[in-house]
């Protein structure tokens, strides 16, 4: 929980992980080219206090994503969002394993999401139904840059991942979180496409698509989607960092977010390890739009609370105390008439 | 020729060379691959030309770099003078195949095999057009923004002849014409994806689309520049600042938070 000037904020971090991309874990070059990718997000968003040494971003284990997100940052409940690149990591990226001993060890605060790749298919899908039972999964993160063999990505489109959603609707594992990388299938296409979100949110009204990077690289194509498709979410891991060296870019991505979509379909996230939360949750609550731009919503604390954990808490069925829900609106509109009177 | 001879020689046709680079452009960015930093290192030995290209991360697009990097190959092959050309992408996962392909003289599908099932005009065509309507908001909010009487709901009938002359209106007339487009004094400004007049009832929705693919678009263009200084320290004094192109003045500075000094967990 945070609190700043009596308001109180619940915390829910959508997108964390807990990875190994030490050189022992490598499989190949693309391995440290991936977490290389990352240290450069990191180091380049960051604020400079806030950086860390190459060596600690390789692997930092349980104890010290415990401190970072619950005891610094603020965090009340956080979700593991792992990819497995397993083309590039001899135990995968993301540590399962670890990451679902962390989850067990605190119930109330960690959320075990994992992953299915419909390239795998009838063998994969027996194992996912597995998974999701011994998981208890509410959720998945599906990567569809992913590669394997000599497939390099997939669509939510294919046959094989809609098996796999079917699979999702009868298991109750109901928040699907699409990370569009750079998918090369065909390589003719445009690599960030989200055009797969929109054709399986119609068929899957009954799922919740939450769109990883808010579609960054295609803020416009997933405001479009998610303006038509009630239950299409974004995610704000990625975007998030923008407030430190770009706030005012940061205005237009959250103004845009909050004009194609409403103020409730918008998850806070750190991508906890690229990003640590502490600062992005100080920095989010004093934010405000620009004055002078006049074409954007400006950001109440019901919003803000909304979108760093109440909405994610919602989706997740995360119990939130009855202090920090939001104030019913009735309240709200008699205590605006009174301030004016 | 004299060793100075042979020296100020190739000092010119490295700048040519370097002008004909700036015609390549990103196409997702819609900016001059030289103004975004991503020329390496341009290397003369009388008409031989080594050409090194460079990307914010390993991982970017590889269409994208093809297109990239064989419009570069062309353009440099272009310029009077050069006899061979060696275009070179580094430090991405696909450097080896498109280098390859380029070596070879080999078009997308060939270089790319069974991963590519068409050329790439389909995806150059996208970003045509996503680039024509980024240049189509930073024209329109440049004019509204000139008079603060002007709002969203009297764009609808705006013409080109609306435009007050410069940056913006440059640009747009240049995208416009980069999809075949007439650029006449009464045209109207905002347009659909055919480049017919949106019916007024459509015209606020069709520049908050529009507003929408400028933000997205140049996001992606400060998110890459940074990137890329990251990535090669130093590669920052190689670009150009961004031109916001829409004439106003709204610098992308910090603008000035709270502390959040009084805050508790």
């Amino acid at each position: 929980m945070y609190t700043k000037d009596n308001e109180k904020y619940f915390v829910v971090d959508a997108h964390v992980a807990l990875w190994d991309a030490r050189p022992e874990n490598q499989r190949n070059i693309h391995g440290k080219q991936f977490i290389d990718c990352f240290y450069d997000y990191h180091k380049n968003l960051s604020p400079e206090s806030e950086v860390w040494p190459y060596e600690d971003y390789l692997y930092y284990g349980g104890d010290r994503l415990m401190k970072d997100l619950f005891e610094d940052g603020y965090v009340d409940h956080a979700i593991f969002q792992p990819a497995l690149l397993g083309e590039f990591y001899k135990s995968g990226f993301g540590q399962t394993e670890e990451a679902i001993a962390l989850a067990q060890a605190h119930p109330g605060k960690l959320t075990y999401n994992h992953v299915f790749d419909p390239r795998f298919g009838e063998d994969g899908l027996e194992r996912f139904r597995r998974d999701a039972e011994r998981m208890k999964l509410k959720g998945v993160k599906l990567y569809t840059a992913e590669w394997q063999g000599n497939s390099r990505g997939y669509s939510l489109a294919d046959p094989w991942t809609y098996r796999y959603l079917e699979a999702c609707q009868e298991m109750g594992v109901a928040n699907i979180h699409v990370h569009k990388g750079p998918t090369i299938r065909p390589l003719d296409r445009d690599a960030f496409d989200v055009a797969d979100v929109d054709k399986v949110a119609t068929d899957f009204t009954d799922l919740n698509f939450v769109v990883e990077h808010c579609g960054l690289p295609r803020l416009e194509d997933f405001c479009w989607i998610a303006t038509q498709e009630p239950n299409v979410y974004a995610g704000l891991a990625v975007a998030m960092p923008f407030i430190h060296t770009r706030p005012r870019y940061f205005a237009q991505i959250i103004g845009e977010l909050l004009y194609w979509l409403d103020e409730n379909r918008i998850l806070f996230s750190s991508d906890y390890a690229i990003w640590t939360p502490k600062w992005l949750v100080e920095r989010f609550v004093d934010f405000q739009i620009p004055e002078d731009m006049a074409e954007y919503t400006k950001l109440t604390a019901d919003i803000k609370k909304k979108i760093l954990g109440l909405n994610a808490a919602a989706l997740y069925g995360i119990p939130v105390p009855d202090e920090l829900q939001v104030r019913p609106a009735p309240d709200q509109v008699e205590r605006e008439a009174a301030a004016v009177a | 020729m004299t060793v100075a001879q042979r020296s100020r020689h190739a000092a010119c046709l490295e700048m040519e060379v370097r002008r004909a680079l700036d015609a390549v452009f990103d196409p997702e960015l819609d900016e001059p691959i030289t103004d975004l930093g991503f020329v390496r290192s341009v290397e003369v030995d009388e008409g031989t030309v080594t050409v090194h290209l460079r990307l914010p991360t390993s991982f970017c697009a590889p269409n994208f770099a093809w297109l990239m990097a064989s419009d570069a190959r062309e353009a440099v092959r272009a310029v009077p003078g050069v006899d061979r050309v060696t275009v070179e992408l580094d430090d991405h996962h696909d450097s080896e195949i498109v280098n390859r392909g380029l070596a070879a003289g080999n078009d997308f599908k060939a270089t790319f095999g069974a991963e590519a099932e068409q050329d790439l005009d389909a995806l150059r065509s996208v970003f045509r057009r996503k680039a024509h309507v980024a240049a189509m908001e930073r024209a329109v909010t440049a004019w509204m923004s000139a008079d603060a009487t002007r709002t969203e709901a009297d764009v609808a009938g705006l013409v080109l002849a609306d435009l007050p002359p410069g940056r913006a209106a440059d640009a747009l007339v240049r995208r416009r014409g980069a999809l075949g487009w007439s650029s006449e004094p009464h045209d109207r400004v905002l347009v659909d994806e055919h480049g017919s007049a949106v019916r007024p009832e459509d015209a606020v929705r069709r520049l908050r689309q529009a507003r929408s693919v400028r933000v997205s678009v140049d996001g992606n263009a400060y998110f890459c520049r940074g990137l890329l200084a990251t990535r090669y320290p130093g590669a920052e004094a190689d670009q150009s600042p961004r031109d916001q192109g829409d004439g106003t003045t709204r610098p992308v500075l910090p603008i000035v938070l709270r502390s959040p000094k009084g805050a508790n967990a």
